[in-house]
């Protein structure tokens, strides 16, 4: 089982007159598989996560993640992808899931000063009536490999979200591991 | 301070130009991301950093109305944004989004471009690298044989994390 203690946040920004705002950066220890934002205010009509992402794993192979809401591990979840590995694309979709899982988000750790990348946006999080939406984008390049991958995911639950947890599909989430939260003003 | 997302500079063409550079980039962002609203009567859109000739590769997902394929570049001169000619009148779309610009690490970007011709143009993704742990401070965009016409207009935007 992936260890789910949380990985560290560095202090927020003072809210700013635009309507993109900073609420929380949570980086990684080289000690968690999971980077949690907690307590996310109501305050923005959507949300938008950016990653800068490496697993410990020692190797140099692409990894993704995955995506809870609100702790629920019920099987409440969807997605569909497409992606490419430079020589042929895919698509695939899956149902009644535990989570919803994002592939080609980060690199394992033998690939030196190789990232992977992601933006994913939540959209109306903090709606009560409605079930909750993400679309991402993900990918990393390795100078002659590497994926790239579009994602949508779906969390059947009306509940405003107020926490998300990122678990890495490797082993734990390195140190140069870097997840950032904004809200985005309706 | 800079403030969590904003304005660096934009330019708006007022005749055609070879390339088009945001030079003296701020290191105070986290990431950076580039919108440009381009045309051009050829060629294909590329970008470099820092003056530098060395180092790029891609991996991308393109649908042109027909089919969807995916490639790769790798050790390439330059950064292309596509692989289709702008074109002339009808302006074609593109973000690059530069994850950890002032980093230590090799940079890497999401790309997306998007062109529709009516009867023809593509859509694409794409993950880039530079191979270069250098901070980006110089970003320039050119066309492929050919100069941006009159009327395109690149903004670069600063995101700063908490």
């Amino acid at each position: 089982m992936l260890n789910t203690v949380l990985g560290s946040f560095s202090s927020g920004v003072a809210a700013s007159t635009s309507s993109y705002e900073s609420i929380a950066t949570g980086t990684g220890t080289g000690l968690s598989a999971t980077i949690s934002f907690t307590s996310i205010p109501s305050t923005y009509k959507h949300l938008q996560i950016r990653g800068i992402a490496k697993d410990t794993f020692a190797n140099s192979n692409v990894f993704g993640m995955y995506v809870t809401f609100n702790s629920d591990t019920g099987s409440n979840y969807a997605s569909h992808r497409l992606g490419g590995d430079g020589a042929s694309t895919y698509a695939n979709g899956y149902a009644t899931q535990t989570s919803i899982e994002l592939r080609s988000y980060s690199v394992g750790n033998s690939a030196t000063n190789i990232m992977g990348v992601s933006i994913m946006d939540v959209i109306d999080y903090a709606s009560t009536s409605k079930y909750k939406t993400l679309r991402s984008a993900g990918g990393v390049d390795k100078n002659g490999s590497g994926n790239i991958e579009l994602c949508s995911g779906l969390w059947q639950n009306t509940a405003a979200i107020t926490r998300i947890d990122l678990v890495t599909s490797g082993t734990l989430w390195s140190s140069s591991t870097t997840f950032a939260l904004y809200g985005i003003k309706g | 301070m800079a403030t969590t997302y904003e304005k660096i500079a934009t330019t708006t063409l007022s005749s055609s130009t070879a390339t088009i550079t945001f030079s003296s980039i701020s290191s105070a962002y986290t990431d950076l991301r580039l919108v440009l609203t381009a045309t051009a009567s050829g060629g294909t859109k590329f970008l470099k950093f820092n003056s530098s000739a060395t180092g790029y590769s891609n991996t991308y997902i393109l649908g042109d109305g027909s089919s969807a394929t995916s490639g790769r570049s790798t050790s390439y001169p330059r950064l292309d944004l596509n692989s289709q000619d702008s074109g002339s009148s009808t302006p074609s779309l593109d973000t690059v989004d530069i994850f950890s610009y002032a980093g230590s690490t090799y940079k890497t970007c999401l790309i997306e471009s998007s062109h529709d011709l009516n009867g023809s143009g593509q859509v694409m993704r794409e993950v880039g690298l530079w191979s270069n742990t250098a901070a980006i401070t110089q970003i320039d965009l050119s066309v492929a044989g050919n100069t941006w016409s009159t009327g395109t207009t690149a903004t670069l935007y600063g995101i700063l994390k908490a």
